[in-house]
């Protein structure tokens, strides 16, 4: 039996799932397979960080660090639901404490610092704690001596911290200049969705930037874009392959190749970062 | 004249008015007209007094979008001595949503960024209400780089409701030119000194406004998203904007007290647009103040100081240990403490802002 013609009652809701890209009703367990991924129109479905973690590293490599990091409510702010509550919710039903993990791992047996935002807890908003795990992940890279890979997603930052998260921003892009200094190299994987505050920040700043296929990337959102200039918006617009063809990333890699492709990638970069190459022939490398 | 007036400036233009009749009445004469006038303006005083006082935050932004609110250009002439402006990013085009140039600063050669609304429908139009594209963010760049080269200082003016939300400003990255001017301005070499004048509208802020001192004036405000946006997403709907406003806490006194900015610059009686001119005097004081004390600190350490700044923003827990901006400047100060036995010598650290007379 074809996925595409699957019937509702002769299969078990777990076991069939919609692909929102094609509309087709697919075996999850094929979706699965391919690491979420539809077999029909490869559609990249949303995954969780911890899943994310698992396709890009090499197995049991990954040691979580600053884990003990967790949000507070600095303006104590309510809207129809206070801020505190939608933590715990989240909290509840992702199991983090907030929408980002970092640690070091290996890939391919190369040491990277890796930092992964998941897009389950509050649409992966930067607050304070992202903001922080993210500046870490590039201090502890530059402390290591080792590359940093920074997995994006992010509807913006968190208006529920205010002006605390904006300033995330300029924290953030401060520590990606100190590497930069360092001479270290910093990997940007954009995954749906990336917008606003965090691609106007450690998002659009990698030395190398890969996106996942038709990922919404941008800084604005396309429904005030529309309301603003009161006209349609053009196919394909803010995708991965609309910022591939206006210059803005290095490449669109489909998740199956994302870990072979960064791996490479550090096969050039990586031994050269932070100047080791060199410290090296001159035999003066600490 | 024509004056736009909010809701809550009604009684205070009443009271104008009255004294506009004073002034115009023939019979009155002497001491008994001089005697009106001075009562009139007490009352006019007194009224300012209690009305600006109780302003909510939600107020407070309509002051700083107050049409006849001065803006960075009209600041320009009362600040600086002189001003020669540039134009241009190299790459694209000119952006006239934000000034760029060389002016003198009490004699001083400094370099200007401001971000110009217009005040006519036409200058208005020509600046795209001051809403940057991306070329204007890289031609500040690209003016702080010559700054940097000739060791001027840089002062920038933030007024604007955020970058333009289009197509064209996505297409030539909008956010990767936001993002570049955050990682560069954290290295610049040379003293920033960053003024919000009126709206601090988030990101496109933010572009142009991350320098060693981060000032703002007594009814301006900077949010990571309009009050409007805010309700809309929050509350689902727009008419919450009053709420949002309050919740977002986006007033002056707020960012001081969230450890954000370092200083408020008090505002002549019932707004900024009442006298542009005590505001520019104002301004330029204080400019002159903070560029003093940012060009006696050596540039290496001005540069720690500057990434010190940003590095500690941020709430969070961790453990049971509770992190805040206050308890990270202790620390700082005790880092500092400690640098300065090990050097045997004194390091000064940054004075108080200027403190705004306290608005309740
Ligand atoms: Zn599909």
């Amino acid at each position: 039996m074809s996925p595409a013609i699957a019937k509702k009652k002769d299969i078990p809701e777990q076991v069939w799932t919609k692909c929102p890209g094609c509309g087709e009703t697919v075996f999850r367990k094929l979706v699965e397979e391919r690491l979420m991924v539809c077999p029909e129109c490869r559609y990249h479905h949303t995954i969780s960080a911890r899943r994310r973690i698992e396709i890009l590293t090499d197995p049991g490599s990954f040691q979580e660090r600053h884990a003990d990091l967790a949000p507070t409510d600095p303006l104590n702010f309510k809207d129809l639901q206070p801020y505190a509550d939608r933590l715990k919710k989240y909290q509840h039903m992702t199991g983090m404490k907030d929408a980002a993990i970092c640690g070091s791992a290996r890939i391919d047996g190369q040491e990277v610092i890796l930092c992964v935002m998941e897009s389950g807890f509050l649409m992966a908003s930067m607050g304070s704690v992202v903001g922080e795990k993210v500046t870490r992940s590039i201090e502890d890279a530059i402390e290591l001596r080792v590359p940093v890979i920074v997995v994006c997603a992010s509807g913006g930052a968190r208006i529920q911290e205010g002006v605390v998260s904006l300033m995330q921003m300029a924290k953030t892009s401060a520590a990606l200049a100190k590497l930069d200094d360092a001479k270290g190299l910093y990997i940007a994987v954009l995954t749906n969705p990336t917008m606003a505050g965090v691609m106007a920040a450690f998002a659009s700043l990698g030395d190398i930037i890969i996106a996942e296929p038709k990922a919404l990337i941008g800084f604005t959102g396309p429904r005030v874009i529309k309301e603003t200039i009161r006209a349609e918006l053009p196919a394909g617009f803010q995708t991965a392959e609309f910022l591939l063809e206006h210059g803005f990333i290095d490449r669109v890699t489909p998740r199956a190749e994302m870990k072979r492709e960064i791996s490479r990638l550090i096969g050039y970069c990586g031994p050269g970062a932070y100047g080791r190459r060199r410290a090296a022939a001159r035999g003066t490398e600490k | 004249m024509d004056r736009f007036t909010l809701p809550f400036e009604e009684p205070i233009r009443e009271v104008e008015h009255q004294m506009e009749q004073v002034r115009a009445n023939a019979e009155l004469k002497g001491p008994e007209r001089e005697k009106a006038l001075k009562e009139l303006e007490a009352q006019r005083l007194d009224l300012i007094g209690r009305i600006f006082s109780a302003l909510t935050p939600w107020d407070r932004v309509r002051v700083a979008r107050h049409p006849s609110r001065p803006t960075s250009a009209e600041y320009l002439g009362i600040v600086f001595d002189e001003f020669i402006d540039v134009h241009g990013d190299r790459r694209f085009g000119e952006d006239k949503a934000i000034m760029s140039g060389f002016a003198r600063l009490n004699g001083e050669p400094v370099v200007f960024l401001g971000q110009q609304k217009g005040r006519t429908t036409k200058e208005k139009l020509a600046c795209n209400f001051g809403m940057p594209h991306p070329e204007g963010y890289r031609k500040a760049l690209r003016v702080m780089r010559l700054a940097e080269k000739f060791g001027l200082p840089v002062v920038t003016f933030i007024d604007t409701m955020g970058a333009y939300p289009g197509i064209g400003s996505e297409e030539r990255g909008v956010a990767e030119a936001i993002a570049v001017n955050l990682l560069e301005m954290s290295r610049l070499r040379t003293p920033l000194i960053s003024v919000v004048i009126g709206e601090g509208g988030s990101g496109g802020a933010l572009g142009l406004g991350t320098g060693d001192r981060l000032l703002i004036l007594e009814y301006a405000y900077y949010s990571v998203i309009s009050p409007e946006g805010c309700a809309a997403i929050l509350w689902r709907s727009g008419d919450e904007a009053p709420r949002a406003a309050e919740a977002l806490k986006l007033t002056a006194k707020d960012l001081v007290g969230l450890g954000i900015m370092d200083g408020i610059i008090p505002e002549p009686a019932g707004g900024a647009h009442n006298d542009p001119e005590s505001m520019g005097q104002t301004l330029k004081r204080v400019l002159c103040q903070h560029l003093a004390e940012l060009k006696q600190t050596p540039l290496d350490r001005l540069l720690e100081q500057r990434y010190e700044k940003y590095r500690r923003i941020g709430y969070f827990l961790e453990g049971r240990v509770e992190r805040s901006p206050v308890i990270a400047k202790a620390e700082q100060s005790a880092a500092a403490e400690r640098r300065r036995q090990r050097r045997e010598k004194p390091v000064e650290e940054p004075k108080a802002a200027v403190e705004a007379k306290p608005a309740t």
